[in-house]
Formats: structure tokens, C-alpha cells, sequence
């Protein structure tokens, strides 16, 4: 099914994905190539059939409830592009009312 | 050691153990012929993006000592070349992406870990496609790797660099990841040994997450015997990642007895694909003769829906990994382009710091996963994935393990596939299956084809490494591939 250029406009918006112009028309292009490939699972019978989504044979393991060392802050921060008084720094975003809410 | 540094890298791991505990060669002595071969050939092969030679050289120190000691475990004084997507607090780790250039772990992965403690020497960061997304190291953000048996092929991929570390002699043994044949296709291309281990055998902690139900660690070696003795190092439960099975690692040299009589080795029709090369099917069918002569069994099976595997990867892997990727928002670590809010700062790092492919994915999978196409794709796809798994599930009521080529051609040139993504995606037709039933497999050299290697996976129910590895072992000794060296001569 081909994709419309909408439709990547909002997959890329959704993804935090910023695409020149030139790249959201490839990616047009390439990904309604590869979803036409994909759709032959189409074909599949798949009424009487659950999903699979994790093949491990371990179930919710808990460790023990015991204290141990973390990493220490200056490792973890270290890597921080902007940093303040011992905590990673972001912009504001509370005060910015009018970006969209995606569904 | 009489040997001159040539013979010196092209000892396996298991006869450097020997020598090494004897006394007749020294880790640094070691060490130093492997960093020579690194200087001398890697400008031409690309296989590292970090060469960690100080760190080597004091690990090989500390290992002469412990192994003066008489304390010496399996991977002390051993040089590895670790994939780029494998946190070392004492390198950075950017899995070939611009948007981790820099990036500094804060701690080592539990694999690099294990390694560290038994002793082994860490030659370097090997080069990947970027987060392991790719089947030829073409989307290497810094650097393509070439094919050491070919400079205009391709190694393989994702794990490009481990492989053709491991093949050129610029490591002994390497580790990789394979989330969709990322171990065993690259070995394929350049004729070495690939494991990947059960989902759940080795810890993913400190692996940069790709697709989080697919993802899993495993070695790169010359032989079967040295993929089977770094897999005992890693393998194990660990309290860091909740996906680790605590079921207990049998001894797996032990294993490797060379006697697979009565053995049933399955052959499923399904593994044979158009375009598949006329070379490496008369490669494959000599080795299943071989198998036969072993004393093997082979018992035609059916694996009715291998050809839905790759569509229905291309689905989960790209949904996991648009999810795993969010995390890199130019906020915690990394590059940032920072714009006047938080959310175009969000858009223009990740545009700016991903390359083509990992778009590509995330677009894919976001796709997938977005309100009106998740059950169409999402869902059905893990509906695909049960009758998969239920299809070896069922193999494995008849057949011990089940023997199948690891690509359907030999590595292809640089730039041959580019320019169309799926035909990319084609190359890990075979390999895709056992990820998606996170079964073991391990690909061996199988023979050659218009001079470059054609490879074999074997594959075995979960958990049954020993299995798989012991069938590799015994065709491997009927063979001398892993003899036959590539000869690489350093850019004049």
C-alpha cells in the first residue's frame, strides 16, 4: 500500500524524526516499496493463532530486595550535553502551549 | 617463540592457551603482533573504528603475571575485538553512528565484563553497520569494511568488523551481536566461525538495544573449538538483564567429541531461495555429504513458513528498534543540534545524528506501531512469529539439529545493494528464522565459490548449544577451510 506524503509527514513527526524534504520523498518512495513487499504475510492464516512477541523461556524474575552501589553522578553525567548543579538540564516545556498532542 | 609474528596471529585461541600457559609465548608478545598486523593492514580493511592499544598492552601485562602466577582462566591474555555497539567504560562506543560520537559508557557491558575479568586483552572497537542495522557494514556512519578475501566485496553485516577482524588475523576471536544474522552472515562472507546463542544464554546488558526480543551476543572465532570457549566466558545468567536464563552453561568443549553417529540432521526444502548461487549450492550439498559419511542421519523436514520470516522481521525488529532508538534525544549523551524548543531540538538532533538506514527503520517501525496500522502489522506480524517458532517446534520432535546454507550467495560488491533497501534486507534470508524463535545457531565455513567463502549454519533447539557446536566441530574436522587463509597484502 502505497504510503502518501501526509502520512510520512505525520510517521516522522511521530518519531521526534526531523527529514529534509528530499528524504521524506525517498522515504515515500522506499517505504511503500518495502510495505508492498511485507504485505505477503497477508497471506497468512492467522485466525486461531496468538501473538508471539517474546520467545524467552524466563518470566518475571525479581532479585532480591538488597541496597547495592549505583553508578556514581559525575559517570552518568558526564556524558550530559548541558548540565546544572548536579542534574541533566532540558529545556522548558511546560510553557510552550501550542505544540499538537499526537494520538 | 620460534615463530615469526605471521604464525604468531594465526594460532587459534586454543593453541595460544596451550603456548601461553607453557611459557613459549608471552600475551604481550602476543599483543603486540596482533596491534603490528592492525598498523599494517587495517588502513585497508576497516575493521576497527577504535583501537584501544593501551589498553591492550596493560591487559597483556597483567595477564603475563596472572598467567606467571598459575592463575590463568580460558580467556586470559586472549585479544578480542568487541563490536561497537558493546559498552567499555575504557573506550568510546558509538555504534558507528554520528549521534554517539564521543559517547563514553559508563560502565562495560556484562559480556565486555566476563572478558575483562577472566583476563583477556582488548584489541579494539570493531566496526558495524550503524546500531547493528545492516547486512553488508555499509551503513557504517565512519567507514566502510572491506572483505578481507576481496576488496570490492562486502563482509557481511552488521558485525563487518568482527568478522573480518577475526578473518584478516587482526584479532583472534571477536565478539558481534545477531538480531536478525548479524553473527552468522558476516561470518559466512568471511569464512569464519559465527555463534548465535539462545535468546536468553548471554546477558544483553550494556549491548545498545536494537529489537529488544530478538537481540543476542555471541563469538566470532577461526574454529569451532574457539567460538565454543569464548561462548563459555560469556555465557550465564545476570542480574542486570531480566531476559538471561538462569539455566546452567554446560561444559561445551567437552562437548566437541567429534562423534555425531546416529545423529538426525535435519534438511528443510524451504531453505533454498531464487537467486540462490549455483556455487554455493554445490558447496552446501558436498558438505551434506560429509555430514552422511559422519555417520549423520539427514531426514527431510518442513519449516512450512520460512518464507514469511524476513517480511515479518522487517516488521518487529523495525517496531522494537523505532522504540529502543527513542532514547537518543541529544538530552542524556550523545550529539545535539539544539533549537528553540525541546521538541524541534528532538527532531533536528535525531535527523542530523541518524544515518539513512536507522531513519529508514524507525520510520518503518513507528509506522507499525502507530494508532490504525498496529494490528494490520504489528500484531499480525507476532501472530506469524508463533507459527514460525511452532514450525521448528515441531522439527525438533525429529531432528537433533538442522543443517542450512547462511546466505543464499557469497559476499556481493560494495554498493551492489544500496540503492534498494530490500534487496539489503534478502541477503539474511536464512538467517532470520532462528532469531525469530530465538534458537541457537552457528555458521561454518563450507567451501568456496568463484574464490570467496560459502558458509553453512547449523541450528538446534534453545538452549542446545552443545548440540549445534558439536556437529560444527565434527564436519570441521573433515574439512580444512579454516586452514585457507585470505592473503592480504597492506596498500604500498
Amino acid at each position: 500500500m502505497p504510503l502518501s506524503r501526509e502520512e510520512v509527514e505525520h510517521v516522522a513527526s511521530l518519531a521526534r524524526l526531523g527529514l529534509t524534504t528530499e528524504e521524506l520523498s525517498l522515504m515515500q518512495d522506499q517505504l511503500s516499496s518495502i510495505l508492498r513487499h511485507i504485505a505477503v504475510i497477508d497471506q497468512v492464516d492467522t485466525a486461531m493463532i496468538s501473538p508471539t512477541a517474546q520467545v524467552g523461556s524466563v518470566s518475571l524474575l525479581l532479585r532480591a530486595d538488597v541496597v547495592a552501589a549505583s553508578l556514581p553522578r559525575d559517570a552518568v553525567l558526564a556524558n550530559a550535553p548541558r548540565q546544572q548543579d548536579g542534574f541533566i538540564e532540558v529545556s522548558a516545556i511546560l510553557d510552550v502551549v501550542n505544540e499538537e498532542t499526537d494520538s | 617463540m620460534s615463530n615469526g609474528a605471521a604464525e604468531i596471529t594465526a594460532l587459534t585461541a586454543a593453541e595460544a592457551r596451550r603456548a601461553l600457559d607453557a611459557r613459549e609465548l608471552s600475551a604481550i608478545e602476543l599483543t603486540r603482533s596482533y596491534l603490528a598486523r592492525i598498523d599494517r593492514l587495517d588502513d585497508e580493511i576497516g575493521a576497527y573504528l577504535h583501537v584501544m592499544r593501551d589498553v591492550a598492552l596493560a591487559q597483556a601485562e597483567t595477564a603475563d603475571r596472572r598467567i606467571a602466577a598459575g592463575n590463568s582462566e580460558p580467556m586470559t591474555g586472549i585479544p578480542v575485538a568487541l563490536k561497537d555497539v558493546l559498552c567499555t567504560i575504557d573506550a568510546p562506543t558509538t555504534a558507528a553512528s554520528r549521534i554517539l560520537e564521543g559517547f563514553r559508557p559508563p560502565y562495560d557491558a556484562t559480556v565486555v565484563n566476563r572478558l575483562r575479568r577472566q583476563g583477556a586483552v582488548f584489541l579494539g572497537k570493531a566496526n558495524t553497520d550503524e546500531f547493528a542495522m545492516g547486512s553488508s557494514n555499509e551503513n557504517s556512519a565512519f567507514k566502510p569494511v572491506r572483505n578481507p578475501w576481496h576488496r570490492d566485496r562486502v563482509p557481511g553485516g552488521s558485525s563487518g568488523g568482527p568478522a573480518a577482524a577475526v578473518a584478516a588475523e587482526m584479532a583472534m576471536v571477536s565478539l558481534g551481536s545477531d538480531t536478525g544474522g548479524s553473527i552468522r552472515q558476516p561470518a559466512g562472507f568471511c569464512g569464519v566461525v559465527g555463534l548465535k546463542p539462545t535468546y536468553g544464554r548471554v546477558s544483553r546488558f550494556g549491548l545498545l538495544a536494537f529489537a529488544s526480543s530478538l537481540d543476542q551476543i555471541g563469538p566470532f572465532a577461526r574454529t569451532v573449538r574457539d567460538a565454543a570457549m569464548v561462548l563459555q566466558a560469556i555465557a550465564g545468567h545476570d542480574p542486570f538483564d531480566a531476559t538471561s536464563s538462569p539455566e546452567p552453561s554446560p561444559d561445551y568443549s567437552r562437548a566437541l567429541t567429534g562423534d555425531i553417529r546416529g545423529m538426525k540432521i535435519g534438511l528443510a526444502r524451504e531453505y533454498t531461495a531464487d537467486g540462490m548461487e549455483d556455487g554455493v549450492v554445490a558447496a552446501f550439498n558436498s558438505a551434506i555429504q560429509r555430514f552422511g559419511a559422519l555417520g549423520a542421519e539427514t531426514v527431510r523436514i518442513d519449516l512450512p513458513h520460512t518464507e514469511y520470516a524476513l517480511p515479518t522481521y522487517y516488521i518487529t525488529a523495525p517496531a522494537e528498534a523505532s522504540a529502543n532508538l527513542a532514547r537518543y534525544d541529544g538530552v542524556k549523551y550523545g550529539s545535539v543540534e539544539t533549537a528553540s524548543t525541546l521538541r524541534e531540538t528532538y527532531a533536528r538532533t535525531r535527523g542530523k545524528g541518524f544515518g539513512p538506514e536507522v531513519k529508514r527503520r524507525i520510520m518503518l517501525g513507528t509506522y507499525a506501531l502507530s494508532s490504525g496500522y498496529y494490528d494490520a502489522y504489528y500484531i499480525k506480524a507476532q501472530k506469524v512469529r508463533t507459527l514460525i517458532k511452532q514450525d521448528f517446534d515441531a522439527a525438533w520432535s525429529k531432528v537433533d539439529a538442522i543443517v542450512a546454507p547462511t546466505s543464499p550467495t557469497v559476499a556481493f560488491p560494495l554498493g551492489a545493494r544500496t540503492d534498494d533497501p530490500y534487496q539489503m534486507y534478502l541477503a539474511d534470508v536464512f538467517t532470520i528464522p532462528a532469531n525469530m524463535a530465538g534458537i541457537p545457531g552457528v555458521a561454518v565455513p563450507c567451501g568456496f565459490s568463484e574464490g570467496l567463502p560459502v558458509s553453512l549454519q547449523v541450528l538446534g533447539p534453545a538452549f542446545a548449544e552443545a548440540t549445534i557446536l558439536r556437529i560444527a566441530d565434527a564436519y570441521e574436522r573433515t574439512e580444512s577451510w579454516a586452514a585457507r587463509r585470505p592473503q592480504i597484502a597492506a596498500a604500498g
